[in-house]
């Protein structure tokens, strides 16, 4: 039993450093920001490495998670003869929860993984020390504009994919499962708010500085040549895709 | 000048420094020399402020640097190049985008003057033409050569080197201390390196300084140590004479 409290009490001791570890992280980030050179071609550049090289993987997750859903539903509703709301369901999931989790989930393990993976390899090949020795701040240069690109992009992504997952649906619902087209439409103009769609972004964006944060910490604390790289790697994505459902939890228990 | 007063560190336990002192003058090459693991390369990290003393001070031009604060020493780093030891080279840029790193972040200049300064260190460094090459692309002597090219562009007044010359051939060796006395001849720089290889300290250095168990334990010019009669720094140099000795015995 003793083994057991101190073996509790020494995660969650852990656990608290490594939050505030990543706030720490955030905080540094948001100042380096703030303060000169503001670096807007690196952020472009991970813009284009989160944002634009990610497209595919999201439209095609999106469409087969729309698909998948509508696939469901529709058989389930049409048990009451109610698979004209189909539409509407995965919409609302779609907006409020899928979209957001889904897509920064495979971000996390596209772009978290390869950040802390850059950044780890930097530590340990003392690329970091080089440019703290050439005065310049690893954290302006390395953290902040990864933060703003992931901010970014995450909520752009979600909105990819919420399009294509509603799309999915509708080949589903009106195509295979022969849901009136009209009804189908209606129903989605019926029951979804813009509400549900700002704050399905509002979560991604989150999730967003979540995968960032995440990542560069991960890849800053990096010790012990290749092998501590794969270990950083792995970390970040694992406590980034854990951290982003947890934070989903609270956020909708605040937003809906 | 450098000056480093009772630096103390430890790692957990592990004391690795334990009262440093040492000068280091202007304008001349100091080398540091020590057995593996004996903290050279945390002492070489602790005059950059790459890393905080437990307790001492170390004074470059009477600023104590330990103790700084992220804005003022950066100002200090702006007078210091340095070479790490296998080059620290940003993998995800070519050579050319490498050396003109600290141009970009320090210097207002256009595309052109970048480019002659870029090309004009790299025949410095004896590598002109590779530009376009990524680091990986490097054997380890040039990956030195062109960090050294990298350390020195924004031509600064003191210049570290962590052993620029473990695991290189003697030729691409000998290319490297070279370079070293070149590059302190036409900076006018303060130099400190740290070595393995005694020969080479001996020919290159002005002061040498001994590092053994945390403490500098013999300090002075080449000659003084040759002729030091310290028991450790003689299981340190005389392999390495008796050794040099050899070829010309032979002829
Ligand atoms: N960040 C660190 N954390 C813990 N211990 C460290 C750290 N850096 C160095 N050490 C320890 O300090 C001691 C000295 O290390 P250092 O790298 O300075 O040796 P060195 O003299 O440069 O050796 P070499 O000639 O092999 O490079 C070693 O025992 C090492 O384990
Ligand atoms: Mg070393």
């Amino acid at each position: 039993m003793k083994k057991f409290v101190s073996f509790l009490g020494g995660n969650v001791t852990g656990a608290l450093n490594e939050f505030g570890g990543f706030m720490l992280t955030l905080i540094e980030g948001v100042r380096a920001l703030f303060s000169k050179p503001f670096r807007l071609n690196l952020i472009f550049k991970e813009m284009e490495f989160i944002g634009v090289n990610s497209t595919i993987i999201i439209m095609v997750t999106g469409v087969f998670t729309g698909a998948v859903l509508a696939l469901q539903s529709g058989k389930a509703f049409r048990l009451f003869n109610a698979e004209g709301v189909t539409g509407a369901v995965v919409a609302l999931s779609l907006l409020r929860e899928l979209g957001p989790v889904m897509t920064s989930l495979m971000i996390a393990a596209r772009c978290g993984s390869a950040i802390a993976a850059h950044i780890g390899t930097m530590r340990v090949t003392q690329q970091i020390d080089a440019l703290e020795v050439m005065a310049v701040d690893p954290i302006s240069y390395l953290v902040a504009p990864r933060i703003v690109a992931s901010l970014g992009m995450v909520p752009l992504l979600s909105i990819i994919f919420n399009l294509l997952g509603i799309l999915g649906s509708y080949a589903v619902g009106v195509m295979l499962l022969e849901i009136n087209e009209a009804t189908f439409f209606d129903r989605i103009y019926a029951y979804v708010k813009s509400e549900d769609l700002w704050n399905g972004l509002v979560k991604a964006a989150v999730f967003g500085v979540i995968i960032a944060v995440v990542g560069c910490r991960k890849g800053f604390m990096t010790e012990g040549g290749a092998e501590g790289v794969g270990r950083a790697t792995t970390q970040a994505v694992v406590v980034s895709s854990v951290t982003i459902l947890i934070a989903d939890y609270f956020l909708t228990a605040l937003m809906f | 000048m450098i000056e480093i007063q009772d630096l103390k560190k430890s790692f957990g336990s592990q004391m690795v420094l334990k009262g440093v002192n040492l000068v280091i003058p202007d304008g001349q090459i100091t080398v540091i020399i020590g057995a593996s693991g004996s903290g050279k390369s945390v002492l070489l990290k602790h005059l950059i402020g790459l890393s905080q003393p437990d307790s001492g001070k170390i004074l470059v031009s009477g600023t104590d640097i330990a103790h700084l604060d992220s804005y003022h020493i950066k100002n200090v780093r702006m007078r210091f190049g340095m070479l790490f030891q296998d080059g620290a080279l940003f993998d995800s840029m070519n050579v050319y985008e490498n050396i003109a790193f600290p141009l970009r972040e320090h210097r207002r200049m256009n595309e052109e003057e970048i480019r002659l300064l870029v090309a004009e260190k790299l025949k410095q460094v004896n590598l002109p033409g590779t530009e376009k090459k990524m680091p990986n692309e490097l054997s380890g002597g040039m990956r030195k050569r062109v960090g050294l090219a990298r350390a020195i562009v924004l031509n600064p007044e003191i210049i570290l080197y962590d052993e620029p010359t473990t695991g290189l051939d003697p030729v691409s060796s000998q290319s490297i201390d070279d370079l070293i006395v070149s590059t302190q001849k036409h900076l006018n720089g303060t130099t400190v390196v740290i070595s393995h290889d005694i020969r080479a300290t001996l020919r290159i250095a002005n002061k040498v300084a001994m590092l053994h168990d945390g403490k500098i334990v013999a300090e002075g010019t080449p000659d003084d140590f040759l002729t030091n009669p310290n028991p450790i720094v003689r299981s340190f140099l005389d392999p390495a004479i008796l050794h040099a000795k050899l070829p010309s015995r032979k002829s």
